[in-house]
């Protein structure tokens, strides 16, 4: 689904991304971990294409296509999609408009959306221009019900459980368990997702394939998902990218 | 176009249907048409609605001389002086007392002619009453020059409401200079909208409203697109006498090439007065500019005024949300641009919203 081959990228002529390299198939769902201000975000922009972050070297493969030339709504037509961490707001232009057109992008029956809305419970908000007065919970659900409506193959997901309480993780996490098809069973899985998460309480709804570390703006680590949110628990970031970069180094030297 | 107008060359109404002006009396409660100095059409559907002109009005009530030139100053300005001439015209529409109608009274001023086009209008709302006026002025197509000006005198008495949406319509070479001022009794209401999407030489207008009455409300919203060599120079200002009074100035200027003065005027003279001016504007182009002058003047110690004002172009960050979302560029521009002009005017008949979300459509294209 989604390969990201020796990738360096920048952003206001700082360098954000050094030699990524990240391959998620049709059906896994990657969780990545990292220190505030090491890339996270800025790995999410630079796949999604905002024209912001400039890859600097390699390449970004999606479907079997490179799409380094092509603009964010070509990205998404192509199957892509994102909620953010911080979105902007946009006053005047309402939820619903949005989610009408997330709708028309994934041919989704409009009708559905209302479903949608209810399942996260913004229908009260499908009216109002988007995030602007939202609470930060009420942006997270947001962004996930237009994803919903979108309804995209590989789903990048910044920090969906942060700042949200218990009740509207479980919210959050049963929508995000649908869009990865993670209630079906391995084989037929066929969406794929990268989640940004600091807690991992989002992992108790949505059990995911590998973990990452982003560890200035390098892939430091590896592993199971949830015995690095152990570690890093136990041992903080620095603890753990030290283990991992011990080998790391060694073999990205050869 | 019904044929109760049937005097009308073709032209005139196909730019009368080209800017929206409804003359339906299934659609309008009343309506009123002035080509150049002359009353073209002048009929009320509603009974408690009166819709004639002017010049008859005055010969009617003696009691109405009373409201001529009392709110607007003869001598306020040369225009105001020129105006002042016996073949003036214009309408005068009134809501008697109590009665509340669903839908609209339209007045269309047009313009075919390259003479001065002098208008004078009055517009009553008794107590209790409830009156939403739609007002279309144009010009016709390929005026090489003209201007109009035109004064407009509101009462709104106790505990009325009255709605006033100015939709405006010229083209290149014509010069407009209203002048207008309201005067609100207690409990009353006032609501001007005003909107200008079209090339203009130039607009230049500085209405006035009197919150004398306790507890009156103003709510004044401006929608200005300025193009390429426009100018459009305008504001409103309220003084607020009445008690508990509040007044509220709201702008919305995109200048695609053209120049625009976005003024707003609260002075707040008695206790518990409120006032909020709000004024955002965006630059579509290279060109032209936009110049946003808020002033609060208070006059009073208890009083409460505010204002904000933004002007900027569109965030590169907020097309690129909706791209994220399957936009593409210039679909995510024009949203944007849509949803900053989406002005939400509070105490506005579902109707009139439509008749401004028109108008926003109209010009949707010429804006990207
Ligand atoms: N538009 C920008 N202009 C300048 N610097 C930027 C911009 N966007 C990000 N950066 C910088 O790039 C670095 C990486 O930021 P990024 O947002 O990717 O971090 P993150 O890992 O997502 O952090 P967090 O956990 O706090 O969300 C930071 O130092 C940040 O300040
Ligand atoms: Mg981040």
């Amino acid at each position: 689904m989604l390969r990201v081959v020796n990738l360096g990228a920048e952003v206001e002529g700082t360098p954000i991304l050094d030699h990524v390299n990240l391959y998620i198939k049709e059906g896994q769902t990657y969780v990545l971990f990292g220190p505030n201000g090491n890339g996270k975000t800025s790995l999410l922009m630079t796949l999604i294409g905002n024209p912001a972050f400039k890859v600097t070297y390699g390449r970004i493969m999606f479907k079997g296509q490179d799409i380094n030339d092509m603009s964010t709504d070509q990205r998404v037509k192509m199957g892509m999609g994102i909620s953010f961490q911080n979105p902007p707001k946009v006053s005047g232009l309402k939820l619903i408009d949005m989610l009408l057109n997330c709708a028309k992008q994934s041919g989704t029956d409009p009708n559905k959306i209302y479903e949608y809305a209810q399942m996260l419970n913004m229908e009260k908000f499908l009216n109002r221009s988007i995030n602007v007065g939202f609470s930060g919970g009420e942006v997270k659900r947001s962004e996930v019900l237009q994803l919903l409506t979108l309804n995209p193959d590989l789903v990048l997901f910044d920090e969906p459980d942060s700042g949200v309480d218990l009740d509207n993780i479980s919210v959050i996490g049963s929508a995000m368990g649908e869009l990865l098809d993670r209630k079906k069973n391995k084989e037929e899985r066929k969406k794929s997702g990268l989640i940004i998460t600091h807690q991992g309480h989002i992992l108790d709804y949505v059990d995911a394939d590998y973990g990452l570390i982003l560890y200035k703006g390098m892939i430091a680590c590896m592993g199971d998902p949830y015995d690095m949110l152990d570690e890093i628990s136990k041992k903080g970031y620095e603890g753990c990218v030290e283990k991992c970069l011990k080998g790391f180094q060694n073999s990205r030297r050869m | 176009m019904p044929e109760r107008i049937p005097k009308l060359e073709k032209d005139v109404k196909e730019k009368l249907e080209k800017v929206g002006i409804e003359m339906d009396k299934e659609k309008r409660s009343a309506i009123f048409l002035q080509v150049d100095q002359n009353v073209e059409t002048s009929s009320s559907f509603a009974s408690g609605i009166e819709m004639i002109g002017i010049k008859q009005a005055l010969e009617k009530y003696d009691w109405l001389h009373d409201y001529f030139w009392k709110v607007v100053s003869k001598n306020n300005d040369e225009y105001t002086k020129q105006v002042d001439v016996a073949e003036v015209n214009g309408y005068f529409i009134r809501a008697l007392p109590g009665i509340k109608v669903n839908f609209p009274v339209e007045a269309c001023l047009y313009l075919k002619s390259p003479k001065k086009q002098k208008v004078h209008n009055i517009i009553i709302a008794e107590e209790s009453s409830e009156l939403n006026i739609i007002s279309g002025c144009a010009s016709h197509p390929g005026l090489t020059t003209g201007m109009h000006l035109g004064i407009s005198e509101f009462y709104i008495k106790k505990n009325a409401k009255l709605s006033f949406t100015m939709i405006h319509n010229w083209e290149n070479n014509i010069e407009v200079r209203p002048r207008s001022a309201a005067i609100v009794e207690e409990g009353g209401t006032y609501i001007s909208n005003y909107i200008i999407m079209n090339p203009v030489k130039i607009v230049q207008m500085y209405p006035t409203v009197h919150l004398n009455g306790d507890n009156s409300t103003a709510i004044m919203s401006s929608v200005i697109v300025a193009m390429e060599n426009s100018i459009v120079d305008t504001g409103s200002r309220v003084i607020i006498k009445g008690k508990g009074s509040s007044a509220e100035i709201l702008s919305r200027a995109i200048s695609k090439g053209g120049t625009i003065y976005s003024r707003g005027d609260i002075v707040g003279e008695s206790p518990d007065a409120r006032g909020h001016l709000e004024c955002m504007g965006m630059m579509l182009s290279e060109q032209g500019s936009i110049i946003a002058i808020p002033e609060l003047e208070a006059k009073h110690p208890n009083v409460d005024l505010s204002h904000e004002a933004a002007i900027g172009k569109i965030a590169e960050e907020e097309i690129f949300y909706l791209m994220s979302r399957g936009f593409t560029r210039d679909e995510a521009t024009a949203a944007i641009v849509r949803g900053f002009l989406d002005i939400e005017i509070k105490g506005l008949p579902p109707t009139l919203k439509k008749k401004i979300d028109e108008a926003i459509n109209l010009v949707e294209k010429e804006l990207i």
